[in-house]
Order: C-alpha cells, then structure tokens, then sequence
C-alpha cells in the first residue's frame, strides 16, 4: 500500500520537479502511514539519488516512448498503491489523467497543497484561471495527484532507497520523430525566477537586457501575449492564458500592462515585481513590489544591482 | 474527414468569479459564457482541414440545456452540426467517458480538443478520453499535419518541442499555435443565419459516476497594495530582506 511516484528525467538528469514529486509522496506518505515506490527510466545517472528525498524502494524501469505507454507502465503497477503522485511537467500533465483512465483513478490535477486529509484524502487545487481555489475530495477510486511544479517545495527525508529493477511494456501508439529543447537555457515551468517582458521594450533588438538580468538571476526568459502574437519572441515564451504558466517564487514583469488574460497565467507567483512607465497600469494591482520608470533606464540599474548582490552572497 | 470538435462552455475570460454561498459551486449570476478560449484554436483548425481535405465538423458538448448558445456559437463560426450530450460535467473523468460512449459509437478521423478549459483548468479530459478509447493523444498541440491516413502533430514540451507521427484516428489538445491568433474566427451575420438551420441533437447521458468532489471553492485572498519604490537599490533589499525572493 505505497505511493507511487514517478521521477522524470531528461538527459539521465532528473528534472527539479521530481525531486519535489518525491518529496510531495514522502509528505503524503508520512500521513497515510506508508512507504513511497519511485518508478524512474533505468537510463538515469543516478537513481539513489531520490532515497534523499524519501524514495524508501526505487524501481527502474525501461520507459516507453511516449507519455501513454508511460501511463499503461505505472496503470500495471497500481494495484494495491495507496496513492499515486505524478509532477505536472509537461509530460507528467499528459501521463496523469491517461494513467488515471487505465487504473481507475481519482485526480486532482493543477494540485497546489500536499493532502490536508487522507480519508478521504482532500487536496486544494487552482481553479478559474487562478480566480478560485478549489478543495477536492478523491473519493471514487484511487487517489492521484498532479501537482504544480515549484507548488510544494522540496524536502529531503532519507528513505530506505532500496534500488531494483523491473520489466512492463507499454504501448506506444505514436512515434517520436523529433524532440529538440532549448539548451543552456532555463525551463520556463520550472524556473524559480522568471523575467518577463511586454511591448514597453518596443522591439525585439532591446531584449538583450532582459537576457542579461535573466542570466544574472539564474531565470527563465517569458513574453507577453502581443510580444509572441507579433514575432518579436517565440511563441514558448509566452506566458498567460492559452500560453503557459507560470508560478516562481520571483516573477518580474517589465513594460507588461497587465492584461487580466497574462495574469491568468502568472498570478500564482509568490512575488510579483513590476515595472512600467505607466503608474495607471493594472499590473501594478497584482504586483508586490513596483518600479513606476522607463524600463530601459530601469533594467541596466536592476543588472547592475542583482550583479553586485549575487557578488556579496 | 469526419472531424470531432469537443467544446466546453465556459465563463469570459474577463468575468468576475464568485462561488455561491456554499462556497461548493460557481455563482453563475451575471457570468457571460463563450466558447473555451483553448477550443477555439481547435475548432480554427477544423475550419483549415475541412477546407483542406473535406469532410464535416461535428462539434460536441457534454452539458445542459444552457450551453447549447456556445455550441451556436460554433455552428455559426463555421461547424456543420452540434451534439449536446445532456448531462452535468460533474468531473473531467465523468465526461470523458461520456465523450468516449458517443465517439465509441460513431466513426471520427480527427478528435480535436482544447488542451484545458478555463473553468476548472484540469487538463484531464483529452488525454482520458483518448486512453479510454485507446486512440494516440498529443497535448499542447501547436501544429498539425494531416496526410492520408496519418497524422504529424507537434506538441510543446518544457523548454521545447516533440514530433510524433500515427495513424488516425487521433485525439489532440490544442492551443494557440495550431492556428495563429490572427486566424481565429467570429460568427458573422450569415454564420449566425445559417447556424440557425443547422442541427443540434441532444443525447441523453450514459454515465455519472463522478472520481472526485469539488467541497468548497474560496477566491484568493485580495493582494495588499502594492510597494512602490523608487530605485533598484531598495528593490533588492526589499526582495531580499523581506520577500526572501532572492
């Protein structure tokens, strides 16, 4: 009767979020009173490494290909878990409800809290386009979670780690012809800061100083919806409704106006910085902190500053 | 082509949101409805493929009989039928599988969704719906090309891209990509006229066994005003000292 997690990784590397998969199942775990089965690819480097987290068995296994074969994998190892938890990556937002069809699973997705009860086990979740936040009950069959990356933090909790391996198949039903991710660069759902730019910066030549601040914080690139619409950036930068979300721990968005579609998407971030020369501008309702200035006067100061924090750390 | 299109009802982007006094339901007074944002790219790129290749739109909603102006909507922008499934979309799996009964039954060679509604952003159904039919799925699909029998579908992964090929039938969740903005389309005033005659059937539901229980929805708390400040310096003693952001 353990929970079940999986760790994802990209390049033999596990992604940060599954780190905080393991540590959300240990969470879970301690208040069911179980144990915590982490199912990996046996192609990652190093597999133990979730033991730090709470992994108490570890179970590698060769992934399929594609999220649906990955979903009949975990589907085959569900009989008998207490719980199942999956990190919403991208991959992991497509693996979650497919395995929640295959296993007879109840799923609370886009899932912010680890569970506030257990019987039955209740949850609190983003609804609304961050206008509302629900609690769930996952009463009618087992209990899934999927959890917003970066929602519940990473904890480290020795598990006993015991590492074996095991055989399943899952059946691809389509093939992978070409996957190409950005390298060098921070992954824009994981990111803990994200610096964001709008029309303000009114030309794709002046965003150099946005990748500059992005390099010094360590943050991942985004854009507004127009900026996208209109070329100046790709269309993975996006941030907002019907692009992605988002919710670091830092979110600064420069000559952003704040329309309410972008702040669906970025409003879950715990601080909000924004800067824009306009003081009337709706952002500035969501925002922490705000700078009312010309972002190209603005932004080489905010370099020069975080460069000589990050120095003095 | 017979192409499926899936669209959920759901309240205006720019709508105010409260929850009714149980705190267990959305308070729908005043709440202007439209077509799911995400549904309108794939309803978009239906429009492309069926001018493209032929065939008909079928556009498909599991929900009351106060829904059925949104799938006008779409009989307008250009869909050849709607099917209203009637009942409650208590949770994604409860409509999935009505989605799945209907679609079981008939023959699609395209099922195209929305990758999530804006209402309850769970981003469950296409992906359920295509395990229960065993059909190949691709979420977050920014481009789609249909040739013959297969399909090449590009879905956006974190920080990139995956390509996959299959057969049809196929079932995406489609976002801004698969059709650019600019192409999205509004009813017109013979759109509007002709959706009129079009057919809109209404099913009965199949199945109700909801997975989950929504107990109680709060809005967030109101944020506290914000602190201006007036240079970089502050900023980031500020983001340090007392937001622990950096």
């Amino acid at each position: 009767m353990s929970i079940i997690v999986f760790a994802e990784e990209w390049n033999n590397q596990f992604k940060k979020a599954s780190f905080e998969a393991v540590s959300y199942a240990k969470s879970w775990a301690e208040l069911a009173g179980t144990t915590v089965t982490a199912v990996t690819s046996r192609g990652a480097a190093d597999p133990a490494a979730l033991a730090t987290y709470g992994a108490d068995r570890i179970v590698t296994i060769v992934l399929a290909a594609t999220p649906y074969g990955i979903a009949q994998q975990l589907a085959a190892m569900a009989e008998g878990a207490a719980g199942m938890v999956i990190a919403g990556t991208s991959i992991g937002r497509s693996i979650a409800p497919a395995l929640a069809a295959l296993a007879g699973g109840a799923l609370s997705t886009n899932t912010t809290s680890i569970p506030t009860g257990t019987a039955p086990v209740t949850v609190v979740r983003g609804a609304f386009s961050s206008k509302g936040i629900e609690t769930i009950e996952l009463t009618g069959g087992l209990p899934m979670v999927s959890f917003v990356p970066n929602s519940v933090g990473i904890q480290e909790r020795a598990g006993a780690g015991a590492v074996e391996s095991m055989d399943t198949t899952g059946t691809d039903l389509l093939q992978v012809t070409e996957k190409t991710i950005a390298s060098g660069k921070v992954a824009l759902p994981e990111a803990e800061v994200v610096v964001s730019a709008g029309r303000g910066l009114k030309g794709p030549e002046n965003w150099a100083m946005i990748e500059e601040l992005a390099s010094v914080l360590g943050a991942a690139t985004a854009c507004s919806k127009p900026v996208s619409d209109i070329g100046w950036r790709p269309h993975s930068e996006h941030v907002g409704q019907t692009g992605i979300q988002v919710n670091p721990n830092l979110y600064i968005a420069i000559g952003i106006s704040g329309a309410i579609q972008h702040l669906a998407g970025v409003s879950a971030s715990k601080t909000i910085v924004v800067v824009n020369t306009d003081a009337e501008a709706p952002f500035f309702k969501a925002a922490d902190y705000g700078i009312v200035g010309d972002a190209f006067e603005v932004v080489p100061q905010l370099v020069n500053a975080m460069r000589a924090f990050k120095a003095g750390q | 082509m017979n192409l499926l299109v899936c669209i959920s009802h759901v309240p205006d982007t720019t709508a105010k949101i409260n929850f009714d006094a149980a705190g267990t339901a959305l308070d729908a007074t005043g709440v202007q409805f439209v077509i799911n944002p995400y549904d309108e790219f794939s309803l978009t790129k239906a429009l492309h493929l069926k001018e493209a290749h032929g065939g008909t739109i079928t556009v498909l909603n599991v929900g009351g009989p106060e829904t059925e102006p949104t799938l006008r909507k779409a009989l307008a922008i250009g869909a050849d039928q709607a099917i209203r499934i009637n009942a409650t979309p208590t949770d994604a799996i409860t409509v999935a599988k009505e989605l799945k009964n209907h679609i079981a039954a008939n023959t699609y060679d395209l099922i195209l969704c929305g990758q999530e509604s804006i209402d309850y952003n769970g981003q469950q159904v296409p992906a359920m719906l295509a395990a229960l039919l065993n059909l190949p799925f691709v979420n977050a699909c920014v481009d789609l090309v249909i040739d013959g029998s297969s399909a090449t579908a590009t879905g956006e992964i974190d920080g990139g891209h995956a390509t996959y090929t299959g057969n049809l039938p196929l079932v995406v969740g489609g976002k801004k990509g698969l059709v650019e903005e600019k192409d999205l389309r509004i009813p017109n005033m013979r759109g509007i006229m002709t959706a009129r005659s079009k057919p809109l059937q209404v099913l009965e539901a199949t199945e109700h066994d909801a997975a989950t229980r929504a107990v109680k929805f709060v809005k967030p708390a109101v944020k506290s005003a914000v602190k201006l400040v007036d240079n970089v310096d502050e900023l980031v003693h500020l983001l340090h000292n007392e937001a622990k952001a950096i």
